[in-house]
């Protein structure tokens, strides 16, 4: 089975929760490194959270649970943020996302059956002037088309074989 | 076309950022040094307070001023905290300006350590500002190696160490007290002031959080004095420069430095390359999506703080968002108040439950199917939502509306005679 993060960083985060005087404040660092490695965060992710820093899993559970970037349910293997703010809206974001949802044939919230796309709306990217624009994963993409989407997915899928 | 003096976009480069080499050519650090061997932190804070620097994360508070506030003569540990949450639709100088020259945050985050005397500094930094975050990153790295962080900093016996927070999404982090649970690994509500950051922040100690370009703004003030850098504003009650991030129908929507005090016909037509396929402007937001409306009668306004304040605008974050004549304002506004309504956290009932109410209330009149007493309804939410909300999100939301509200109120009453969207 998929470890949720590797003994290395396990070791580094709780020699590292020794160090500090308030260990909690790394409980975004552990939930994110949790998501980079197993890909999104299980109930197990929280409580192994919980033990590296000393609290009860409720109290990692409430903040996990509270930010749209910790994934508390399973997503495809490339998350796609789609930004639905004014900006991109001004310049076809609307268009970009049902684009999306047709290509793939999932609505937002829904994966893919292949495990490889999950489609989430999301608030302004920070990209306000390569509007309209999406993340998938950590990566932006920005000055969108219907056309540049298609090369996008393509490229994924390719890169999800290889 | 005003020529601007360019502080914070003078390494710029697109595509490419400048490390601590490029960045000590063109006079990084030379502030530091100046300040740790002539200046004492009072000095520093007498400078900034008479530069007439503004926040530029929105508020538009003096920066000398609340600095004057803080507790500086408390024991250790206090804080610096720099906000770049910046999750405003509409908002991405900051970003800008950390993907291009990271280590003028840098500089300014030990310069206003320094004047603070504070020991500690977080800079916190939004989800999609991963690039942003590896700049940082490595020139934190750099400054440390150069003995521009850490301890004794250039011999003079201060001590600063900083930290970088990678944060995992919410507009609502960008509040500063919700910003510092967020920081110390608690659920980000806003927490109830007083008491204020200055007195009870993170941890407890005393702490002040400033924004970016603020800060990025310190060296430059150090450096050119307080008097240069007021002049550089184009009004007499303005000071200094200003990132103007340009979005919206505009044929460019790109970053520009720009003196505080331009006006918003310059920055649309000159900047902007004007109003996107020949059509014509219709309103902006002015400076984020919690700014109310600014109409083409405004055009000649100089953008500041206390001009766009007297017409009942907010000068925000001068992230300006420009939308033609062949938009839908009750449109634009239902998509404002659905970024708010969805970026809530769900403590106070005036936020959680009355911006939901209000996106209803917008998508019926949007759809057609509304009637004068929902436009009734609105203006009442608008009453009971202004003032009432735990924290300023809730306010700012109400800007658009009530920019709806007192410039477009007939283009509502046509929807709901219509009975359908006109546009």
């Amino acid at each position: 089975m998929k470890k949720l993060l590797l003994k290395k960083e396990i070791d580094a985060f709780r020699k590292k929760a020794l160090k500090l005087e308030h260990p909690r404040e790394m409980v975004i660092d552990l939930l994110r490194a949790i998501q980079d490695h197993y890909g999104w965060v299980p109930d197990e992710g929280v409580e192994l959270a919980a033990d590296i820093l000393g609290i009860p899993p409720i109290e990692v559970e409430e903040v996990a649970t509270f930010y749209d970037k910790i994934y508390r349910q399973q997503v495809g293997r490339y998350p796609i943020h789609i930004c639905d703010s004014i900006c991109c809206w001004t310049r076809g974001g609307e268009e970009i996302a049902a684009h999306l949802q047709q290509l793939l044939g999932v609505q937002l919230g829904q994966t893919t059956s292949d495990g490889l796309f999950t489609l989430l709306p999301t608030c302004c990217l920070g990209g306000c002037g390569r509007a309209p624009s999406i993340m998938v994963g950590k990566r932006f993409y920005g000055n969108l088309t219907t056309e540049s989407l298609d090369k996008i997915i393509a490229q994924l899928r390719e890169e999800a074989v290889g | 076309m005003s020529s601007t003096q360019q502080l914070l976009f003078k390494n710029r480069t697109p595509g490419k950022t400048v490390f601590l080499k490029e960045y000590c050519k063109t006079g990084g650090y030379q502030g530091l040094e100046k300040a740790l061997k002539t200046m004492s932190p009072t000095e520093i804070v007498q400078l900034v307070k008479a530069s007439g620097l503004r926040g530029r994360g929105g508020a538009g508070f003096s920066t000398g001023l609340k600095w004057s506030f803080f507790p500086a003569d408390k024991p250790a540990p206090k804080y610096l905290v720099c906000n770049c949450d910046e999750m405003e639709p509409g908002t991405y100088k900051d970003g800008e300006l950390l993907a291009a020259d990271p280590h003028q945050l840098v500089e300014g985050m030990i310069l206003s350590a320094y004047a603070l005397n504070v020991d500690q500094g977080y800079i916190f930094i939004r989800y999609a500002y991963e690039r942003q975050f590896k700049n940082l990153q490595k020139a934190v790295a750099e400054a440390t190696k150069a003995g521009y962080l850490g301890k004794n900093i250039l011999g003079s016996g201060f001590d600063f160490e900083l930290h970088l927070h990678g944060s995992a999404g919410r507009y609502i982090l960008g509040e500063e007290t919700a910003l510092l649970n967020g920081l110390e690994g608690k659920r980000p509500n806003p927490r109830l002031k007083p008491p204020f950051p200055a007195v009870r922040g993170l941890f407890g100690r005393p702490t002040t959080v400033n924004n970016v370009e603020t800060i990025a703004n310190i060296p430059h003030i150090v450096n050119g004095g307080a008097e240069w850098f007021k002049g550089l504003a184009l009004n007499p009650e303005g000071a200094g420069t200003k990132l103007f991030g340009l979005s919206g129908h505009l044929n460019v929507t790109e970053c520009f430095e720009l003196p505080v005090g331009i006006s918003l016909r310059e920055v649309v037509d000159v900047y902007g390359g004007g109003v996107w396929k020949n059509r014509k402007f219709k309103a902006c937001l002015p400076g984020g999506a919690s700014t109310p409306f600014l109409t083409a009668e405004y055009m000649d306004l100089p953008l500041d703080f206390d001009p766009l304040a007297a017409v009942g605008s907010r000068f925000g974050t001068a992230g300006v968002t420009v939308f033609d004549d062949q938009t839908c304002m009750v449109a634009v506004t239902l998509n404002l108040l659905k970024f708010f309504a969805r970026e809530s956290c769900g403590w106070c009932t005036p936020c959680r439950d009355g911006l939901p109410l209000v996106c209803w209330l917008l998508e019926k009149i949007e759809k057609g199917q509304g009637t004068m007493a929902d436009l009734e309804m609105l203006r009442e939410q608008q009453r009971h939502i202004t003032g009432r909300s735990f924290c300023a999100l809730a306010e700012g939301a109400m800007g658009p509306l009530d920019g709806l509200l007192r410039l477009f109120e007939q283009e509502v009453i046509d929807h709901i005679d219509k009975g359908h969207c006109p546009f």
